[in-house]
């Protein structure tokens, strides 16, 4: 089997080709502000320098940081309404109240509590009050706001009042997006709520960049199927992942911890991704990224994803170096390195000048940074050995020496000891991302409602995990490396006959036999 | 607030510092239940922000004629991180006690530390402008209302009141034993969303100085403290946990299960592990009443109420509560020994294995080295 794995990054859009477990070849490109030709650049060039005809390609897989990137950098964020149906209960916490001020800012800080909502069994806290909800839309459309998150309590119980207030703010609304919480999160008001805002602030970029890689393909001469890669490292189609741009959050960091453990053959290390706007450190442990255990931030925002533990700091080979004491990050001139550092002939000052003026790496003209202030130079080298061994530390749990390998097209940065602990750079450890994406797995899921009054709990829950089993191996999955990661069951307590919403998800690496 | 009843000179006045640690300390406490410290912070520092004052006061600084109030929520745990407060609850209830007897209460203090009904107390202090005791009625976080050390040493369960966010007001004005309060409150508690603010038992500074457990809100923030010194210095921090609070450890393990139901207003359930490192092929099983009521390996109890079962994330160590646990977690289990107080024979009565449906389970005290409890005089 022939497959493509892309990598599209702030800064770089790394492209791999593989046979079965083998990388034929592998490209790094640079970003492109329409994101589309940087693909299509790609793809052409790893096609041809690894002699592979386009219609040998079998499936194509994308991871993007694109939209993390959005929230991190808060740039490309639409106004959103966060709509909460609940009064009287949850008003001592308003919508987006344990947000940094600045991403509340960024996207208009446009708060709505109205009636509605469930109790846990079913009742209603209150009616939705249609007036209220239209008075709402009136508001949301006057600050011209075209994209709306709507939350309700207990709603993963009850999707109906989400719903219903859809549809009545829609008519106020027309053509506005809505991202319910229910479609997205499990219980827990605020971390659901917080993914469904975030969702919904994405909107407009999704469609604009699952639209561009939908044309890149095309452009390049490719007729393969392509998948978006997900949070917990599987696959999802293209329409969902315009819908829930959200659910991308995590798949950077899963794809290069999956690939440098790939491509190291290393199963416990701390990785380290450079690129060129952020880094990511996470652990892998015996060949897998450590799972955060309960709440996951994502630019400083709280949810209850399923996630890698990842620590991002905003410090990537597009870097600013700025100030006087000297800062590293968090803003980089990202795609427009290649404009805009000054190895590339450009007028900002970033990481990678720096990198290069210090003799650690051969990128751009070298001369162009040989009358940079040596004490800016060092300044800065110190402080990025600062955030990169403080970043490690906080991620690293034991105090014996574990390997850190080191990934990502800003490697350059990372000295070749990070404290005391030795780095590895794998083959193809620029690209290790669009290697994760390339091997990314296969899911099947189940989500449905049980009577346990016909069989007992366990015998629905074994009945589901045999089903997703099966339903990941119907999608491709080889049989062999099949397990189930999620096992979710909420009580229906409102409905008769002791009902149980089971959610599983199983997962196996693509088959390539 | 009258200044001669309670006298808050000594009174340590919390920042958003000292909340967010007590929202630390308060979780691992809470063994597993008394809600979800988290949101209780937020709303904490929300007051804060909004120009509250949260000053503690110590037992001793209480008169003994001062009159105390026990305030928190009431209800099931992942109905608190779902339905979060309208915010007055328990002031509302507060009120109601105010109301019924005549008269403003001097300070308010918790009758659970563990968990969110650490911090509630606080955000009702701050609420009323009146100070919160440096002490609680378990020690820990219990599912009932009578397992508190008020009740089992003797206070009388009414007047009590009970508030909801939709402007109901409940008041027991005659209750004819703890027991009862329990029964009345919780179906009381169940029809009102199974989230409700509660205020009971107005007790006198003396009755507070001999039968609360002391320091507790003290003890949450220094384990806060602990937690985050223990991270910041790379240790273990299970392990700096276990040994600040003279613990034992009893299982490394894998969530292989989670069951959960609601049931008359409890999350009731069972957690199945899969043993890890040292205690790799071993199995073990908690159960789960809001809070960890009871720990086997192999079938075997190992641990039970009115100890301590604590589990704890097995890499960063913060405190997992059961409304979040879930399949394939690492988690590190531990039992830390209960206050003197809860061991005596009549609060065993109430909060030892048989009171939660374990008649065959026979309670064995922790050894309770280096616990802070263990040179605390009875």
């Amino acid at each position: 089997m022939i497959r493509i794995g892309i990598d599209v990054g702030g800064t770089n859009t790394d492209a791999v080709v593989m046979s079965d477990r083998t990388v034929l070849h592998s490209v790094k490109t640079v970003t492109t502000e329409d994101v589309m030709s940087g693909v299509v650049t790609a793809l052409r060039q790893v096609l041809s320098e690894g002699a592979v005809a386009e219609g040998d390609v079998d499936v194509v897989m994308i991871g993007t940081t694109h939209f993390t990137n959005a929230v991190v950098q808060r740039r490309d964020l639409a106004p959103t309404a966060a709509v909460r149906l609940g009064l009287p209960a949850t008003a001592s916490l308003v919508p987006m109240v344990d947000w940094p001020p600045d991403l509340r800012e960024a996207i208009g800080n446009h708060a709505y509590l109205a009636h509605g909502g469930h109790e846990f069994d079913g009742r209603t806290i209150s009616e939705l009050d249609v007036g209220e909800l239209r008075r709402i839309g009136q508001q949301i459309a006057s600050h011209g706001i075209r994209t709306v998150a709507i939350s309700s309590v207990f709603s993963p119980v009850n999707t109906e009042m989400e719903q219903r207030a859809r549809d009545v703010l829609g008519e106020t609304l027309p053509g506005a997006h809505f991202t319910l919480s229910s479609e997205i999160g499990r219980i827990g008001l605020l971390e659901r709520e917080n993914a469904a805002i975030m969702n919904a602030c994405l909107r407009d970029l999704s469609r604009k960049t699952v639209t561009a890689f939908r044309d890149a393909l095309r452009g390049a001469g490719l007729d393969a199927p392509f998948f978006l890669t997900q949070n917990d490292g599987t696959l999802m189609n293209a329409e969902t992942a315009e819908e829930f741009p959200v659910l991308t959050f995590a798949s950077g960091p899963t794809n290069s911890m999956r690939g440098a453990a790939f491509l190291s053959g290393i199963k416990d290390a701390i990785v380290i991704d450079v690129g060129g706007t952020t880094t990511d450190i996470g652990a892998l442990v015996n060949g897998f990224p450590r799972e955060a255990s309960i709440a996951v931030e994502v630019g400083g925002v709280r949810t209850n994803f399923r996630m890698p533990d990842v620590f991002s700091i905003g410090l990537g080979g597009g870097s600013l170096v700025a100030g006087d004491p000297v800062r590293v990050g968090p803003q980089s001139v990202g795609y427009r390195l290649t404009q805009e550092a000054r190895v590339f002939g450009g007028d900002s000052l970033t990481a990678t000048d720096v990198a290069v003026a210090a003799g650690r790496a051969d990128i751009g003209d070298a001369r162009q940074v040989v009358s940079l202030d040596r004490g800016v130079v060092e300044a800065a080298l110190e402080t990025i050995r600062e955030m990169v061994e403080r970043a490690v530390e906080r991620m690293r749990l034991t105090p014996e020496p574990v390997p850190v390998i080191v990934v990502g097209g800003g490697s350059i940065l990372v000295p070749d000891r990070v404290g005391e602990l030795n780095v590895i750079r794998p083959d193809h450890y620029p690209v290790a991302n669009a290697v994760g994406a390339a091997i990314a797995q296969i899911s099947g899921e189940v989500d449905r409602v049980f009577s346990l009054a016909e069989m007992p709990r366990d015998e629905a829950v074994a009945r589901a995990k045999a089903e997703a089993i099966e339903r990941a191996i119907q999608a491709g999955a080889d049989q062999d490396s099949t397990q189930i990661v999620d096992v979710d069951d909420v009580p229906l307590a409102y409905l008769p006959g002791n009902a149980t919403r089971i959610r599983v998800k199983a997962v196996g690496d693509l088959s390539v036999a | 607030m009258s200044p001669e009843r309670v006298s808050t000179g000594r009174a340590r006045r919390l920042g958003e510092a000292d909340v967010d640690a007590i929202a630390v300390g308060a979780a691992i406490l809470g063994t597993g239940g008394g809600g979800n410290p988290y949101i209780g912070s937020l709303r904490a520092k929300e007051q804060l922000r909004a120009g509250g004052v949260i000053d503690v006061v110590g037992l001793e600084d209480l008169a003994p004629d001062a009159m105390v109030v026990s305030v928190g929520g009431i209800g099931a745990p992942v109905v608190g991180i779902e339905k979060i407060e309208k915010g007055d609850e328990c002031l509302e209830a507060l009120r109601g006690l105010e109301d019924y007897l005549g008269r403003k209460v001097d300070a308010v203090v918790a009758a659970e530390i563990g968990g969110s009904n650490s911090i509630e107390p606080m955000i009702t202090a701050a609420q009323a402008g009146i100070p919160v005791v440096d002490a609680d009625g378990m020690g820990r976080a219990f599912p009932e209302v009578q397992m508190c050390t008020y009740f089992i040493y003797g206070h009388e369960p009414a007047p009590a009141a009970m508030a909801d966010e939709k402007g109901n007001r409940v008041l027991f004005t005659r209750v004819k034993d703890m027991y009862w309060l329990e029964r009345l409150a919780r179906t009381t508690a169940v029809d009102m969303g199974a989230a409700a603010g509660f205020a009971l038992a107005p007790m006198r500074g003396d009755f507070l100085q001999r039968y609360a457990v002391p320091r507790t809100l003290t003890q949450c923030l220094e384990l806060g403290h602990t937690v985050a010194q223990a991270r910041r210095e790379r240790r273990n921090v299970v392990e700096a946990v276990r040994t600040s609070q003279g613990g034992v450890r009893l299982f490394d393990g894998k969530i292989a299960d989670v069951r959960r139901e609601l049931k008359g207003g409890f999350a009731v359930g069972r957690v199945r592990l899969d043993g890890i490192d040292a205690d790799a092929g071993a199995q073990a099983e908690i159960d789960i009443q809001n809070e960890n009521l009871v720990f086997r390996r192999g079938g075997v109890v190992e641990a039970s109420v009115p100890d301590l079962i604590i589990v704890l994330d097995a890499d960063t160590g913060l405190s997992i509560t059961t409304e979040v646990l879930r399949f394939g977690l690492r988690v590190s289990v531990l039992a830390l020994p209960c206050h003197p107080l809860l061991r005596t024979p009549e609060a065993l009565e109430v909060i030892g294995p048989a009171a939660f449906g374990y008649p065959d389970v026979t309670y064995r005290p922790l050894a309770a080295e280096g616990s802070p409890h263990a040179t605390v005089p009875r």
